[in-house]
């Protein structure tokens, strides 16, 4: 689905192309009006049709060495995250030991893409993960593990803006390469999209650098407490406007998570919007994917809605903790032909 | 007026629910005059493989319950058993070709049997534990804990082995607080899959006794290589590669029952209860602070 047929409103990103946020919206200026008029004119999702696309690429079953590579892949677009209260130092570095050798009996095994923490224990992940770090690994030519912080407020982001800002200069500051920030739910739902809007792009100024990198920007919609898929396409188009480099299911704090046709249509939202302006924006589904079956239906969606392009861990991440030991045993069977048990895998 | 006769379909009994093989797979189970008694699920390694998972997250719970509290679950069972003596018997007849009276004759041998190893429950503790004398103002007490999952290739062959057989090799494993994933008889199989109705309507956990059927020389390998698997009762394994069974059992360092034959195997013993059991040792100062 295209949103837009005409190709007549062709809309520039907040920020890109360096204009200091200026933005060729839609018809005026960024307004509750026009932001309303806009996300409320895309047409409704087709629930009854989405579900069935999502059932229908799930029964989709990769064998063999097929199977091997989707699973090395699901590896490199993990997000390997800890999100607990009772977080601590050590907890964190164990963390990052797993994401730098994720199975200790098989040095062919990749790397996962980045560790997701909480902000004030980003300096602690960068700490650990040393040269693996993804800055100094790309200077010494490999990839590396970037640090993700979760910021704003997560997981409700209720707080005021001057905090989350604070939060997110914070994470910034102590390393973090990559911010996920939630939006504020409750502004969303109650047609305040203006202010959604201002604060993504707020944090978006926020996670410049002094040496002039930019932190990359994941914008998690909590679709959950959307409830509609309709609500879940507004958002998605709103964070994708105001400059999200990432769209994110879920924190993993509610009830409902990423469900496979929540990504599907998050992934048709990115898909529509390379179409309009060639830009490619990321999507991370997180919460509820355990298991390496979830996450190779994943990677099947990804590949037949936005293209086998989105395939890398600049563009598609899996937000997961248990699901990296699951992966570990289908490798672990592949090799050795006998199946694998939790006593062979690190406890998390 | 002639009935149609209707059939049971006989499925496979993994984490309290019956589902058909995810292959898809079913075989015919003759009696012994060959003539056709019904369709049984054939099962693959992938069910073998789900039914160790619903083993492995049953054993928490299971391991924990108290002595008491798994001897009157796996004495319920006998009682279950008793009310549904009659389909056994009929089904002891069909399939093993037995005497209605032979047939009767086994099934108390099984309730009893069951009722046996219930009543060990809280007591083996006793006799397998110990208080060991030390040198020293500690209590120093050894005590049998659950393996973990078992997996059991049940009796295949002698009189009555399809349900006396089944009971004796499934029974010792539970009472320590083992979860189990049993393989039953190729040839018999209505016996322990009429058990497992019986277990899912009595109250045992799901998951704690899972019941598989097919081919024990295909499910077998993939069970004693399976690293998720603490012990394999071989018990039914006699005229299987079982050697080999036993080398790929070493490979994960699992505890091994060898095969068993002859009328009534396994006998009921102490030793089977304990084969399935791992002695941890704790000291403990005497004095009071």
């Amino acid at each position: 689905m295209t949103v837009d047929g005409s190709g007549a409103r062709v809309a520039r990103r907040a920020g890109s192309a360096g204009a200091g946020g200026a933005l060729e919206l839609l018809d005026g200026p960024v307004t509750d009006t026009t932001l309303r008029r806009y996300l409320e004119g895309i047409p409704g999702v087709d629930a009854v049709g989405l579900e069935q696309r999502a059932a229908g690429l799930a029964t989709r079953s990769l064998k063999t060495s097929s199977k091997a590579m989707a699973l090395d892949r699901v590896i490199e677009l993990i997000d390997l995250t800890t999100l607990e209260g009772a977080d601590t130092p050590g907890r964190v570095r164990s963390l990052v030991a797993k994401a730098i050798t994720p199975d200790p009996s098989d040095p062919t095994c990749p790397r996962v893409a980045a560790v997701c923490v909480y902000g004030d224990l980003a300096a602690v992940a960068v700490d650990a993960l040393g040269p693996f770090h993804a800055p100094r690994a790309r200077a010494a030519g490999t990839s590396g593990i970037a640090v993700a912080a979760v910021a704003t407020a997560f997981p409700s982001g209720r707080a005021s803006l001057a905090v989350k800002l604070a939060d997110v200069a914070d994470a910034v500051a102590a390393g973090a390469d990559e911010i996920d920030m939630v939006i504020d739910r409750g502004a969303f739902l109650s047609g305040r999209y203006e202010q959604v809007f201002e604060e993504i792009r707020a944090v978006k100024e926020a996670c410049r650098r002094p040496d002039g990198e930019d932190a990359h920007l994941k914008v998690i919609l909590e679709v959950g407490e959307l409830v509609t898929y309709d609500n879940a396409r507004r958002a998605s188009w709103l964070a994708v406007l105001a400059g999200a480099d990432f769209i994110k299911t879920s924190t993993g704090k509610v009830a409902s998570n990423a469900t496979l046709p929540m990504t599907l249509l998050m992934l048709e939202v990115v898909r529509d919007w390379h179409r309009l302006t060639g830009e490619q924006v990321g999507v991370k589904p997180a919460g509820g994917i355990r298991t390496s079956k979830d996450a190779i239906r994943n990677l099947v969606t990804v590949a037949e809605t936005a293209g086998e392009e989105w395939l890398r861990p600049s563009l598609f991440r899996i937000g997961a903790s248990s699901l990296l030991n699951d992966v570990l045993l289908q490798r672990q069977k592949a090799r050795t032909g006998h199946y694998s048990g939790a006593d062979y895998v690190t406890i998390d | 007026m002639t009935r149609l006769a209707v059939p049971k379909t006989y499925k496979l009994y993994i984490g309290g629910k019956f589902p058909r093989s995810e292959s898809g797979r079913t075989y015919e189970i003759t009696g012994a005059g060959g003539d056709f008694l019904a369709n049984a699920a054939q099962a693959s390694r992938k069910d073998a493989r789900d039914a160790v998972v619903a083993a492995r997250s049953a054993l928490k719970g299971w391991s924990a319950a108290t002595a008491y509290n798994r001897g009157q679950v796996l004495y319920r069972i006998a009682e279950l058993l008793e009310g549904r003596r009659a389909q056994f018997v009929d089904e002891l007849v069909r399939s093993e070709g037995l005497t209605e009276r032979r047939a009767a004759a086994v099934i108390d041998t099984a309730i009893d049997r069951w009722v046996w190893f219930a009543g060990w429950a809280d007591k083996f503790a006793q006799v397998l534990g110990n208080g060991n004398p030390v040198a020293g103002p500690y209590f120093n007490l050894s005590v049998p804990e659950p393996t973990g999952v078992v997996a059991v290739i049940a009796p295949q062959a002698g009189e009555g082995h399809s349900l006396t057989g089944f009971v004796s090799a499934v029974a010792p494993a539970l009472v320590s607080g083992n979860t189990v994933v049993v393989v039953a008889s190729r040839s018999a199989p209505l016996s322990a899959i009429s058990l497992s109705e019986v277990l899912a309507t009595s109250d045992v956990p799901p998951g704690v006794v899972n019941v598989l059927t097919g081919s024990p020389a295909e499910i077998a390998p993939w069970l004693a290589s399976h690293a998720d698997v603490n012990a394999i009762d071989l018990v039914g394994a006699g005229a299987l590669d079982w050697v080999q069974l036993q080398i790929d059992a070493a490979e994960t360092l699992k505890r091994v029952l060898q095969p068993e034959d002859g009328p009534g195997a396994p006998a009921p013993t102490l030793a089977r209860i304990s084969a399935f059991t791992e002695t941890k040792t704790v000291w403990h100062t005497k004095g009071l602070l």
